[in-house]
């Protein structure tokens, strides 16, 4: 049979193997639970059934929708094909304005409304999310 | 205009002189002649030159607002204050990338100046390796992103730079990260070098390591500057949002300090020669691919100047070429490590060492992975994925437990082989009083959780032996400093998550709301002109639970060129807890969005911070002793 060093290092080897595999499954289950899909209205009105994970939708915020009330902001994310009813109670970053991309994050409530835990505008004026101006190139 | 050109010419000359470089030191090489010698060091020390010129060169078209030049007018503006149309100069892509090529032949220069003790031979193909980085780069500066090109008619006013890059700790911090990214270009040179010369030995261990704690310290202290300015300047009273450019920073950090750790192995022992190579490679590597995914687009943030698609595949293509060549270079001198020395027995500091080096690896890939999977998803089933930071949460966290613990024991254990003695008295009592302080903390919170019991126990156990480890003669000062530094990072972090507490809300002038017993109050509003914006200057009162009152003046500021609002936060820190207030505009309404944060221990992270590249220095200047 095989001597002991050969033993010893088949199951070093193999302790090694295990260690990698469990790693990367590891590494993938917690993936899959924490990624954001991101959608836009039109997606979302065309969704088979409502998902309970987090998404990102992502368009416009329509001309004339934001109101403000003490506690919280309401507003239409549109991709000029279909709109989604928004709101969030949390800052705002600055570059959140009527007629500008946005991508907000949170739960679906129905296909006509999102519960917004975060407000994403990225830092540039002349800067688009690319899924923004996918969306919008699409219409 | 004639400034211009004159970069323009400088920067041809010194990509020829890279070129002329190349084939000296090949020739040299091939001919194995020792004539010469002195010409390398003036035609290196011309090639920074040129370099040096064409920097100052741009800088200067910045500062006269130069718009003719094309660079100068995507990205300065007349009325921008002097200091901003300066570090303007390295805030955008051209600029940043002629910096790049700036530190890179100051590194030469240097390494051929420092290293006149090593043979020969091993700093000529240094040379030769760093001379085919820097030529690449100069083609890529030259084809794709020329800084000095041209612009006619000659337009009236520059389009002005982002108003948040316009901010002092934005100005510091490209020149501090890429000395520590390019610091890798070096160690990456260095290695092949050693590794056709077959040179890895104790003395070159020790001749790189310099080289290694110069580029770590600044990679440390860059990450730093970076987190600091996101903290205040995004307004979002955090400090890492495992945002993809932030992760592609940490990355080679992460690599850098396994080297780090391994080349001290390599010093002593002689092994790990493989490891140490692979590590020294696949630093600069990631620090590379680090600018290709920033600078190509793939990544939108605000290190993406402009996405031109040119400038990605030049890079990936360049990228592509060095790491076959390393490769290449790896199998084709394959190093065989002396049998009798390869043995490592379990209980030694060979075994600790390499235990980081796992830990590292393991934090790396993670962080990879989290990083590209969304790359590699939207190209192979174009669905479009963000990741979020409870991944990185979840895979790392944990695994800081055992690594902390190691840390703690890892430095008293012995090289080659070391005994299992009695289990001395004081880390039992080390242990037991970590856990009784951190149970005493955490049970005084509502978050009641065995895990960050767990973790905070680890944390000040790192903590205590650290601080013990100063008054043993054995120590190494710099290894414990750092070591010192990071538990303190880790304490800090950790208060900082479970005390942090916040309310944001939308708010008019003279509106009160009640926070954690105390109160907010917003007094009033002013509005001032500014060189290029109006500022919108706020009054919040801040009253606590004792009816302390503070008062915070957060800022939004209204850019004309380009328009863009900016908030400035406010924050009163001290020693034990930042105050953070933000506001931000919203338009047409009477409202303001209002964000209050109470952030404890914010001020240890970054003295921690500062810690951990100490530790690094002190180390440094030990070794140019």
């Amino acid at each position: 049979m095989y001597g002991k060093k050969v033993k010893l290092r088949i199951l070093f080897l193999s302790f090694i193997f295990l260690t990698i595999i469990l790693t990367i499954f590891l590494v993938l289950k917690s993936l899959e639970e924490n990624v954001v899909y991101f959608v836009s209205p039109t997606e979302i009105k065309n969704l088979a059934e409502l998902d309970k994970k987090k998404v990102r939708v992502g368009g416009m915020v329509k001309e004339g929708s934001i109101q403000t009330s003490s506690n919280q902001i309401s507003f239409i994310i549109t991709d000029f094909k279909h709109e989604i009813n928004v709101s969030f109670s949390g800052a705002v970053p600055n570059l959140f304005a009527e007629g500008k991309g946005v991508v907000a994050e949170g739960f679906l409530r129905d296909r006509n409304f999102l519960n917004a835990k975060k407000i994403l505008a990225k830092h540039d004026e002349n800067y688009m999310p690319p899924e923004v101006k996918e969306a919008l190139e699409i219409k | 205009m004639l400034v211009s050109q004159l970069g323009y010419y400088s920067l041809i000359l010194g990509l020829i002189l890279s070129l002329g470089l190349l084939s000296y030191s090949f020739i040299c090489l091939r001919d194995g002649n020792n004539i010469l010698q002195k010409n390398i060091y003036s035609i290196s020390f011309l090639q920074l030159f040129s370099v040096v010129l064409s920097f100052f060169c741009l800088i200067y078209s910045f500062i006269i607002s130069d718009f003719s030049n094309e660079t100068v007018y995507n990205n300065s503006h007349t009325t921008k204050p002097i200091f901003y149309k300066i570090s303007g100069t390295w805030g955008n892509h051209e600029g940043s990338l002629l910096l790049w090529l700036l530190v890179l032949t100051l590194f030469i220069f240097l390494f051929l100046v420092s290293s006149k003790n090593q043979p020969k031979k091993y700093r000529l193909l240094t040379l030769f390796f760093q001379q085919i980085i820097i030529s690449g780069f100069f083609l890529f500066l030259l084809f794709t992103s020329n800084p000095f090109s041209n612009l006619f008619p000659v337009p009236k006013e520059g389009l002005g730079l982002n108003p948040i890059l316009q901010d002092p700790a934005l100005a510091i911090h490209p020149p501090i990260l890429y000395l520590g990214y390019v610091g890798s270009s070096i160690i990456f040179s260095s290695s092949l070098a050693a590794l056709v010369q077959k040179n890895i030995n104790r003395n070159w261990a020790k001749h790189i390591k310099k080289w290694i704690l110069v580029s770590w310290i600044f990679l440390t202290l860059g990450i730093m500057l970076g987190a600091i300015w996101a903290y205040y300047e995004l307004g979002w009273g955090g400090f890492w949002f495992w945002d993809p450019v932030e992760n592609v920073s940490l990355m080679p950090w992460l690599c850098l300090t396994a080297l780090l750790h391994a080349i001290i192995v390599l010093e002593k022992r002689l092994i790990l020669k493989s490891w140490t190579l692979i590590l020294s490679i696949a630093t600069f590597t990631l620090s590379m691919s680090g600018t290709f995914l920033v600078r190509s687009g793939i990544l939108n943030s605000v290190h993406t100047f402009a996405n031109d698609p040119k400038r990605g595949i030049f890079i990936l293509i360049f990228l592509f070429v060095l790491i076959f060549l390393s490769v290449l270079i790896f199998f084709f001198y394959q190093i065989k490590e002396n049998d009798s020395q390869k043995k490592i027995f379990w209980l030694s500091k060979e075994t600790s060492i390499l235990i980081n080096n796992w830990f590292m690896m393991y934090f790396l890939s993670v962080i990879l992975i989290g990083t590209t999977y969304p790359i590699f998803l939207e190209v192979l089933i174009e669905e479009k994925i963000s990741v979020g930071p409870p991944f990185y949460y979840k895979l790392l966290v944990p695994f800081l437990i055992p690594f902390l613990i190691f840390m703690a024991i890892g430095p008293k254990i012995k090289w080659i082989k070391d005994k299992f003695k009695k289990i001395r008295i004081y880390q039992i009592i080390f242990l037991v009083i970590s856990f009784l302080i951190a149970y005493l903390i955490i049970n005084k919170t509502s978050s009641q959780y065995l895990f960050t019991t767990v973790l905070i126990a680890a944390a000040f156990y790192l903590f205590f032996n650290t601080l013990r480890d100063f008054l043993r003669k054995d120590s190494k000062l710099s290894q414990n400093i750092s070591h010192f530094g990071f538990s303190i990072f880790i304490l800090s972090i950790l208060f900082n998550g479970i005390f942090s507490n916040e309310i944001s809300a939308n708010m008019k002038i003279g509106d009160e709301i009640k926070f954690n017993k105390g109160l907010i109050k917003f007094k009033k509003i002013e509005i001032y002109k500014e060189q290029n914006y109006e500022s919108i200057i706020a009054s919040f009162e801040i009253e606590d639970e004792k009816k302390n009152i503070i008062t915070l003046n957060p800022e939004i500021r209204i850019y004309n060129q380009p328009a863009i609002f900016t908030s400035e936060a406010d924050i009163k820190s001290s020693i034990f807890t930042d105050k953070f207030l933000v506001m931000s505009l919203l338009k047409g309404e009477d409202y303001f969005n209002v964000r209050y944060q109470n952030k404890p221990f914010m001020l240890w992270i970054w003295i921690s911070i500062s810690f951990v590249a100490f530790g690094g220095l002190i180390s440094f200047v030990k070794k140019i002793k």
